[in-house]
């Protein structure tokens, strides 16, 4: 049997906060975490609610994550200051697997950014790095790392207008025309529509990649089913899954459940996870 | 191959409800990885979102849980049903109602979708509505599950709650009311679980059902008084993780073993392992499923004897 980390919530107080933006704030705990990026924890607010987040900061003493306020729980979570108490579950899940090399891409959209960034920072430096958001200001740590970053902005406020796809793409092509070796892993996380776009491409080029998914969550823990998405539990099984998984993966960019269980399109899902 | 009510089943386990089955793929799953018999989250009759987080946390020496019997309602599944429809594995589908009414408007329409069998949930605790307050009282239970054997026309097992006053009874009148098979049992307690930093109880619902290896001892315990109660086949779970845990829950009376929390210490593959520890078992002591069937009970053993009371 596996050893378990942390069983009921263990109750921690915000040692800092980094507003980032309007909407985007960091929150820092003094506290050590066995932790693999990509992993996740569920972080309750007493008398809120209690939700998954990524681990975006990890370093031996302290760990932090990134909320964009949105909903009920995130503009509550947003709102609070150094001392205030957060109850932790976790670290749960697979992470990313990384990897070695300097054939590496990284693919973040929007908030995607924040369980890529502590991936980014033991990776080789000299990986191929694509962040994209919606503009300028959406752009998350724009002065964390020290590798280069191919930015992109769907309104041009920041380096290309467009998508980190069409990046992605043009990289590949770039690689193969000047007898580069190929990438021999992608790393992305962002809405799922781009993922999966992120996912054909490198299955049309042979280069397997690793995304991370989300879906509503209650036990963390691989029981409950809430989470589940075809064959694949996502609080257990993920929520990083490589393609071998991703390609039996039916409701990959198709389907999601919600709180109730029903499964519906993800248009649907994102409106409805957007308000709680 | 065991036969339950009819059934071929591969093996004696069953997936017990509101653990992990959420959709048909995941159900598929669980079958492929050694259990005999899954069960589908309980379908209540209407849209339910169940309660806000945190609904669902480990103890380490098992669980508590206060989700809520969160459902589409029976009425709004067709996905799922079409599904299922194509299945290759035995299913059991769980029901529940707020009334007797309800619980028949359920069960009649899901008998028609063809599982298995049909559950009826009458020992869920997490709402103060439906499920566990029929399943404390002999006449609520008689009621429901004659009402609901009346509109299904596939096998009803009664899945009973160890906050009855003497389950023994609760079973017997389930029998007595046509129930095909008996389920024990659903989460004990309530319990309540209070985080002194935060000063308030950790489940958003404040209390909820135990399960795991603390309340192992519990359910063998019901099951055993069960099945000295009735004559119908009884699928016994509560806490069972290993293959010991079975041969223990067998003893007791359990023609079936379930198994739910234990997912969460040995992940999905925990059916395929506990069946190779229950064979091996079995096999080291030469003896076969029936022969150790309620063996506990010694020579007075009999079912059909009367009830425990």
């Amino acid at each position: 049997m596996k050893p378990l980390i942390h069983q009921a919530p263990v109750m921690l107080r915000v040692a800092r906060k980094e507003v980032h933006s309007r909407d985007f704030a960091s929150l820092y705990f003094d506290h050590s975490l066995d932790f693999q990026p990509g992993q996740f924890v569920m972080v309750w607010i007493p008398g809120i609610d209690e939700k998954p987040y990524t681990i975006s900061y990890h370093k031996k003493k302290r760990f932090g994550i990134t909320i964009e306020a949105k909903g009920i729980f995130s503009k509550k979570a947003i709102g609070l200051k150094p001392g205030d108490l957060m109850g932790f579950r976790g670290p749960f899940g697979n992470g990313f697997t990384p990897m070695p090399s300097p054939d590496i891409a990284i693919v973040a959209g929007g908030c995607g950014m924040a369980p890529l960034a502590p991936l980014v920072e033991i990776l080789d430096k000299h990986i191929f790095f694509i962040q994209g958001a919606r503009s300028k200001e959406f752009i998350l740590y724009p002065d964390r790392f020290e590798i280069k970053r191919q930015i992109c902005t769907d309104d041009g406020s920041l380096g290309h207008r467009g998508f980190v796809t069409e990046l992605l793409e043009q990289e590949i092509e770039t690689r193969k025309k000047d007898e580069k070796r190929p990438f021999e892993m992608v790393y992305a996380c962002g809405p799922e529509i781009m993922m999966h776009r992120i996912f054909m491409i490198c299955e049309d080029n042979k280069i397997p990649c690793q995304v991370s998914l989300e879906r509503y969550m209650r036990c963390g823990f691989g029981v409950c089913g809430a989470c589940v998405c075809g064959e694949q539990v996502v609080c257990k099984d993920g929520p990083v899954f490589e393609s071998k998984i991703l390609r039996t993966m039916a409701d990959f960019n198709t389907i999601a459940l919600l709180k109730s269980g029903k499964p519906v399109d993800l248009a649907q899902y994102f409106s409805w996870r957007c308000q709680s | 191959m065991i036969n339950f009510l009819g059934k071929t089943l591969k093996n004696p386990l069953v997936l017990a409800s509101g653990v992990l089955g959420n959709n048909s793929g995941i159900l598929k799953r669980v079958h492929r990885n050694g259990c005999g018999l899954v069960t589908m989250k309980s379908i209540g009759p209407s849209p339910r979102d169940g309660h806000k987080n945190p609904t669902v946390i480990d103890l380490g020496h098992g669980m508590i849980n206060a989700v809520g019997l969160p459902s589409p309602g029976y009425l709004h599944m067709e996905e799922e049903w079409k599904d299922l429809e194509k299945r290759d594995f035995p299913l059991i589908a769980s029901v529940y109602g707020g009334s007797v009414q309800e619980y028949q408007d359920v069960a009649g329409f899901v008998s028609g979708k063809k599982p298995d069998c049909i559950e009826i949930n009458i020992s869920c605790p997490n709402s103060e509505q439906h499920g566990m307050i029929f399943g404390v009282n002999e006449k609520s239970s008689f009621d429901v599950v004659s009402a609901v054997k009346k509109v299904i026309n596939v096998p009803l097992i009664a899945k009973l709650t160890p906050q009855a006053p003497d389950i023994a009874c609760i079973a017997k009148a389930c029998e007595d009311a046509g129930a095909d098979a008996i389920c024990a049992i659903n989460t004990a307690g309530p319990g309540m679980v209070i985080d002194i930093e935060a000063r308030m109880p950790v489940l958003a619902f404040q209390k909820g059902g135990l399960s795991g290896p603390m309340i192992h001892p519990i359910a063998v315990r019901c099951v055993y008084d069960i099945y000295r109660a009735v004559s119908i086949p009884i699928i016994g779970l509560g806490g069972v993780t290993t293959g010991k845990d079975a041969v223990e829950m067998i003893m007791a009376g359990a023609s079936l073993v379930g198994i739910g929390s234990a997912v969460r210490y040995r992940g999905i593959d925990v059916f395929q392992e506990v069946n190779n520890e229950l064979e091996a078992w079995l096999q080291d002591h030469d003896v076969t499923m029936e022969e150790i069937r309620g063996a506990a009970h010694g020579t007075i053993s009999a079912p059909n004897n009367g009830s425990a009371q």
